[in-house]
């Protein structure tokens, strides 16, 4: 009887050492089950002269970004400016995946806004992006030399991401 | 000026609340006198102070001073003013002032209607309540002051969250937390009662009405914020167990449960540690609510904004309050008697099944809430639980707990026996069987979850009735059947219409999910669509200019059979200064359903997505709800709380508890003789 009436204490203390921990884990982080694992292969036909494919293949020994986007996305446009910037500094190569889009309208905004991309191709019905189990756009992929997805950015890049994230764990890739 | 005064308020509400948590507590072990006075003015002081603390911050928003980074984070000038009003606990500083701001209010309530109670009763009652606030005073002066000033002022606000911008977000807040705070009142006698080692019925008593009031506050906050996310969301849906929902449900089923053990406590004089028990948990219950929504473990719809300093502070507040009154309850708990006894069959045993049932819920909802945690502790990955686990697990332990409403008020109290209430209740039970098989085929195809719903709820409804006919028709004495009708105490007609509120409820709920329909549609000008049997047309577009925000209006006719229904106008709505888009459905409501028009996206060509539902009954779920309310309502109306009123003074300390309860006990026992 009495070892009962301690059971309530110890589920509550069970309980705050639970709360104790998660506190230290942020709740908006979602790992990609991408991550570590082969970029998927795929072939498609290149924006800007669609009559040319481009394959992840042919980026074997580079360290590359792969970086899904669209004109109608407006979260896009936010990151459009920084991947500029970035690219000029050549830090890493950026490749664009142009989700779901209407081409004219794509090349029109590369052409007003600046192009920050090696290449882009077009994923027109989105086959590709299912495969890359992107949620929605704007999503990133740190590729390494052997095509492993390293990391993924859910959501538009920032400048914190950039520095903490993307451009440290670059370096150590290029190694 | 202004925020400097509110700031010193808080500050000076922090004094109190520590003189009247340890003072009185002190009088009351040593039997001195001038400390335990000390109990009443300190809490009515505390709440002088908190009330204008928060005049303050009203003051602050109402006049949009921007120089206060609270009110230039979450108000605008052009803001309405009763928007601003809300505002000002529509932030994470705001909320927990309001909070704080409740618990006092419930403080001086219980210093005002409890005369008749021994001083020293009330002493521990208010120490007990004076730890929480200055746990949640010292919460908000060393993390979150709401009065924090911003130098150099913002020249205008960020504004209101658009989806808190809406008449039931002025309400909703202080209802839940007029129910979470008031299930204070009830820790705090059960504490007490701990504390002073008297763990008789008469704490159950004292803290019958509080509790009862507290529930309905707390029944109505959860109906509103339903009844907001239903129309605000736009997704139709109106229950989402979101963390932050579940926050304030675990307290309710608890608190449910408390409502009834107390009855058995007070009337029978069993469950007493079951019941003090409960009471712990409800409270502990609202406490880690408050936890889980403003330490930012988890995420929700509600996410204010968070710091993991505020967390680390609640959770040793949490564990200071609640593991404290746990060890207190493993200590003394162990000195309370057993209680009456009672057969297997009986009130007694049919309640506490109801019980654990209840407390099974809430601790199920409390797992699928915390599991994500749990497994993220233990680095096994994230994940969330949804609604399907939920509903897996939530259907099988209501639906006895449901059937039990049915038999429970007409069993007898310690002992009933299966042949007299299977007499009983045979015309009950056929009636709703019957029902509950046929009527899914007059609705609308049959289906087994319609048959169950609908056949709880005419069962409930039947049993209902059938106990009230009993009464009736049994008690003697009274000539006519209106003085009849009449006999029966208000606290029988109160429960009876909550649990009529059950049925109407379930009702709803059955009613909705499995009759709904919905569709998506993209529509240009001059197109119809058919939903439920009426045909909305899409009659126009328009940019119309809101005081803060610039909306496009659709014009949507509804007819029925070619004759008018409704002109509905659901809206877009972009918020110039918080840059963001809110959708505002439109709504055409009547009691046997619900015609909801919510306007998606522009998809070029001028066409527009709409999301069109028809929702019958849906309205039955907050009616059920507001019913319950309202059957609490007539519980505490009860005139024996009248008479108790009426009897405090001096006779206080020689009350026999037995004499007031004599008269609603054999009232309430039914129509058992």
């Amino acid at each position: 009887m009495n070892r009962l009436l301690l059971l309530p204490l110890a589920l509550f203390i069970a309980l705050v050492v639970l709360l104790l921990v998660s506190l230290r884990h942020d709740p908006h982080e979602v790992p990609s089950p991408l991550v570590n694992k082969p970029a998927p292969a795929f072939q498609l036909p290149q924006l800007q002269d669609p009559t040319k494919t481009f394959s992840a293949q042919e980026m074997r020994g580079k360290v590359w970004l792969l970086n899904v986007w669209a004109t109608w996305c407006v979260a896009c446009r936010e990151e459009h400016p920084l991947l500029v910037a970035y690219a000029k500094t050549g830090a890493v190569p950026i490749y664009g995946l142009d989700y779901k889009d209407d081409r004219t309208a794509a090349l029109q905004l590369l052409s007003e806004e600046g192009n920050p991309y090696v290449l882009n191709v077009s994923d027109t019905d989105g086959r590709v992006a299912i495969d890359y189990g992107v949620y929605g756009a704007p999503e990133t992929y740190l590729i390494d030399r052997n095509g492993v997805i390293q990391f993924k950015q859910i959501g538009p890049i920032n400048e914190d991401v950039w520095q903490d994230k993307i451009l440290p764990l670059a370096r150590r890739l290029n190694q | 000026m202004i925020p400097e005064i509110g700031q010193f308020a808080l500050i000076l509400a922090l004094m109190l609340a520590v003189t009247q948590a340890t003072l009185p507590m002190i009088g009351a072990a040593r039997g001195r006198q001038q400390l335990i006075a000390i109990a009443k003015p300190a809490a009515q002081a505390q709440f002088i102070f908190v009330t204008i603390a928060f005049c303050c911050l009203a003051y602050s928003f109402i006049s949009n001073d921007f120089s206060v980074l609270n009110v230039a984070t979450n108000s605008n000038s052009r803001l309405p003013l009763h928007y601003r009003l809300a505002a000002t606990w529509g932030s994470h500083e705001g909320s927990l002032l309001l909070w704080t701001f409740m618990l006092t209010i419930w403080m001086v309530a219980v210093t005002l209607f409890s005369n008749h109670l021994p001083e020293e009763m009330i002493a521990r009652v208010l120490g007990v309540m004076a730890v929480v606030s200055t746990g949640f005073l010292l919460f908000m002066l060393l993390t979150s002051n709401p009065f924090q000033r911003l130098i150099p002022a913002a020249p205008d606000g960020r504004d209101l969250n658009p989806l808190l911008q809406d008449p039931a977000m002025v309400a909703h807040p202080p209802m839940l937390y007029m129910g979470y705070v008031g299930f204070s009142v009830a820790f705090a006698f059960a504490v007490s009662a701990l504390i002073s080692g008297r763990l008789d019925a008469t704490w159950a008593r004292w803290s019958r009405p509080w509790t009862t009031v507290a529930w309905m506050f707390l029944t109505c906050g959860i109906a509103l914020g339903s009844f907001w996310a239903y129309y605000v969301l736009g997704w139709g849906g109106w229950w989402f167990w979101d963390p932050v929902e579940n926050a304030s449900f675990m307290p309710w089923l608890v608190g449910t449960a408390l409502i009834h053990s107390l009855a058995v406590t007070e009337k029978r004089g069993g469950f007493k540690s079951w019941t003090v028990l409960l009471a712990i948990a409800a409270f502990s219950l609202s406490l880690l609510g408050t936890f889980l929504v403003r330490s930012g473990v988890l995420t929700s719809v509600h996410a204010f904004a968070n710091d993991p300093k505020r967390g680390v502070f609640i959770l040793g507040f949490l564990t200071l309050v609640i593991g404290g009154s746990l060890a207190l309850y493993a200590w003394r708990a162990r000195q309370v008697g057993l209680g009456s006894k009672f057969e297997v069959l009986s009130r007694e045993s049919l309640l506490l099944t109801n019980n654990v049932l209840l407390v099974v819920a809430a601790g199920s909802v409390l797992l699928g809430t915390l599991y994500p945690l749990f497994i993220d502790a233990l680095n096994l990955g994230k994940l969330s639980v949804g609604p399907p686990y939920f509903n897996t697990v939530f259907v099988p332990l209501m639906a006895p707990a449901m059937f039990l409403i049915g038999v429970g008020p007409i069993a007898r109290w310690k002992q009933a026996r299966l042949p007299e209430l299977a007499v009983r209740l045979r015309w009950a039970f056929g009636l709703s069987l019957l029902t509950g098989v046929l009527l899914p085929f007059v609705i609308g195809g049959w289906k087994w979850r319609v048959s169950l719903g609908l056949l709880l709820a005419f069962w409930i409804v039947a049993t209902v009735a059938q106990n009230i006919w009993n009464r009736v028709r049994i008690s003697s004495g009274e000539s006519t059947f209106v003085s009849r009708l009449k006999a029966p105490t208000r606290s029988y007609y109160g429960m009876q219409l909550a649990h009529i509120g059950v049925a109407v409820f379930i009702t709803g709920v059955t009613v909705v999910t499995s009759y709904q329909t919905e569709k998506d549609v993209k529509m240009n000008i001059g197109d119809t669509v058919n939903v439920g049997g009426y045909d909305f047309r899409l009659n126009n577009l328009a940019q119309v200019p809101g005081p803060n925000y610039q909306a496009v209006r659709a014009d949507i006719e509804v007819t029925k059979d070619g004759a008018a229904v409704a002109s509905m106008h659901p809206e877009k709505r972009a918020f110039t200064a918080a840059q963001s888009v809110t959708s505002e459905t439109a709504i055409d409501r009547s009691v046997f359903r619900d015609l909801y028009l919510s306007l998606g996206d522009e998809v070029g060509g001028g066409a527009w997505t709409v999301r069109v539902y028809h929702k019958p009954l849906v309205n039955w779920i907050w009616g059920g709800a507001l019913l319950m309310a309202i059957g609490g309502g007539f519980a505490v109306t009860d005139r024996r709380y009248a008479l108790a009123a009426r009897k405090r003074t001096a006779e206080a300390t020689a009350e026999k508890p037995e004499k007031l309860s004599t008269a609603t006990a054999s009232a309430t026992s039914s129509a058992a003789k």
